[in-house]
């Protein structure tokens, strides 16, 4: 990726930020933590990655995307917002009464294929997606994004072992690894390391990167799949609530609501960034 | 039953490439021609049914029509969530279908029945519920479940089940069948319970009464008419299921009922009580000691008559 690309990534992800901070203060919601620990790695998959289109959004050969993680839509609906596939002034009715966007990912809005909410439905909706793409001989590809949180649930591991077992090649599985879940660190509540092995044993290639670096990220997510034959897992380390100071690393932000102080604080911060 | 819905399933899949069928594990000595004469539209998923309610979704979305088939409770219950979020909220082309609705797998105990199963199903929406009666219905059912665009529950028998039809059924999603016509009172059955229902109701034609014999086979969208049109010409309803007495046909009938405005007749529910079924043995057994026998469905009768 050139500089000019790489400017124009982070600005969308630090876009998306703002957009999230003022979506969550404006609705009185959670779950922002969880949205700045993907903003970087949605910017770069609209960016250069997903073949996809906000003039046609249900294109026939368009790469398709599950976001798991539904707790985060609002940093995925903001990225399309930001990319054209609805007005910007859609995102000003998030979470409020008659609203365009709910709290969890749906797809009734234009550029999402699946609504998700309850954890550990992405990826098993994926398989289906993957096993059919090859049926069919088509050549589109499916990432699913998922969280630790994700990867507690029982049918993830169901959905790992089967596309390990069949060797899905045009599934991707994009972990957003923040090592943080709602009640506290994942290594206290169910610990996932080695979670490279794991999925290694489970018959996947498995890449891994800085889930906030806009080089590394598109490197993980370019010339796949890892090996022919196999899904590729590629494990994020990132950082829940990545951009402002005060939410980084803390699980609190999970659920902690933004008041207009703190929103004012969070906006400076990311804007300094940018 | 099982044996025709898998023959009727093979004849589609076999003029319609985009039939796929997603197991867990279950389904031996029946889906073997499927497996092997289509094996890219099969997949065997593992003892994991939440894993295969969601690859079902997922092939659907692609534009398939996606079979989920296990034992009783297992493609429901298991799964819920992946039928209602999933399968359901995004108005998916899957087929659920469940092997031994009711007690069939009676003496294997309590986890291997589905007796909450139409109340559950029935309060999901988008999705339409079946529960044929005998191997006509299950037959022409399957071909009608699978000309549908979105999700089916289809309840089917296990084996061996006897014909309550004997001429040539029309099948309708939506639209109950009388068996047998009657002007005394009613009977409203839904599965394979109805052939006790049929021999009560045969008895009592020997005895001088004349029941109405309806097949509501499909639980969702119920068949308001025929329901009204019972009620107000025969004056008495009964309703037969081998379910859990709550929120099952008879509730839906009762519902339809209350809402047309016609409570006002005599109206017996007869189900399962609320109880786990702990009992062991044969379907009919259970069925008599449960108070779905033929004996019984005559006694009440006869009481609504009074």
């Amino acid at each position: 990726m050139n500089k000019e690309e790489i400017i124009c990534c982070k600005e969308l992800a630090n876009n998306v930020r703002k957009d999230c901070l003022r979506m969550v203060n404006r609705g009185k919601s959670g779950h922002i933590g969880s949205m700045l620990s993907i903003a970087d790695i949605l910017s770069v998959l609209y960016t250069k990655i997903l073949n996809v289109s906000a003039g046609e959004p249900r294109k026939e050969d368009r790469d398709r995307f599950i976001v798991s993680k539904g707790h985060g839509g609002a940093a995925v609906f903001a990225t399309l917002a930001e990319k054209g596939y609805f007005p910007l002034e859609w995102l000003k009715t998030y979470y409020l009464d008659n609203g365009k966007l709910s709290g969890h990912i749906s797809h009734h809005i234009p550029g999402v294929e699946f609504s998700t909410g309850s954890l550990g439905h992405g990826m098993p909706v994926a398989c289906g997606m993957a096993m059919a793409a090859k049926q069919a001989e088509n050549t589109h590809r499916i990432f699913c994004l998922v969280s630790d949180g994700d990867c507690n649930a029982g049918s993830t591991w169901e959905a790992i072992m089967l596309a390990g077992q069949h060797g899905w090649d045009n599934l991707v599985m994009i972990v957003d690894y923040n090592r943080l879940q709602a009640l506290g660190k994942s290594e206290d509540v169910i610990n996932l390391e080695p979670l490279d092995k794991k999925l290694e044993l489970f018959g996947w290639a498995v890449r891994k990167g800085d889930g906030h670096s806009i080089d590394d990220i598109e490197q993980c997510l370019s010339n796949l799949p890892e090996t022919q034959g196999k899904p590729t897992a590629i494990i994020f380390r990132t950082i829940k609530g990545k951009g402002v100071s005060f939410m980084e690393n803390d699980f609190n932000w999970h659920y902690g609501g933004l008041t207009d102080e703190l929103l004012e604080k969070a906006l400076k911060e990311v804007e300094v960034s940018s | 039953m099982r044996k025709a819905f898998n023959q009727e399933l093979f004849k589609i899949a076999k003029k319609d490439p985009k039939v796929f069928m997603v197991l867990a594990d279950i389904g031996y000595g029946e889906i073997e021609d499927f497996a092997e004469n289509f094996p890219s539209r099969f997949i065997n998923c593992g003892v994991a049914e939440q894993n295969m309610t969601g690859v079902a979704c997922g092939i659907a979305m692609e534009g398939n029509t996606a079979i989920t088939y296990s034992i009783a409770n297992f493609p429901t219950l298991r799964c819920l969530e992946q039928v209602r979020n999933d399968v359901c909220y995004h108005d998916a082309n899957v087929k659920i279908v469940i092997i031994g609705g009711g007690m069939a797998y009676g003496p294997l105990g309590i986890s291997h029945h589905s007796t909450e199963d139409l109340a559950i199903m029935r309060a999901l929406p988008n999705l339409v519920v079946l529960a044929p009666c005998d191997i006509s219905e299950a037959r022409a059912a399957t071909h009608a479940m699978m000309a549908y665009k979105g999700p089916v529950y289809y309840r089917c028998g296990y084996k061996g089940e006897l014909d309550i039809h004997d001429s040539e059924i029309g099948f309708e999603i939506g639209k109950a069948i009388t068996v047998k016509d009657g002007s005394d009172a009613t009977v409203i059955f839904t599965g394979t319970i109805g052939y006790n229902c049929k021999l009560a109701v045969e008895q009592l034609e020997k005895e001088g009464i004349n029941c109405r014999l309806i097949s509501m086979h499909t639980i969702k969208p119920i068949d308001k008419e025929a329901i009204v049109k019972a009620a107000k010409e025969t004056g008495a309803i009964i309703t037969v299921e081998e379910h859990n007495i709550m929120g099952g046909l008879g509730g839906a009938v009762a519902e339809v009922l209350m809402d047309a405005g016609v409570g006002n007749i005599k109206f017996k529910r007869m189900a399962l009580p609320d109880v786990n079924v702990s009992k062991i043995g044969s379907q009919e057994w259970l069925r008599d000691q449960y108070g779905l026998g033929v004996k019984d469905i005559i006694i009440e009768l006869k009481g609504v008559l009074l």
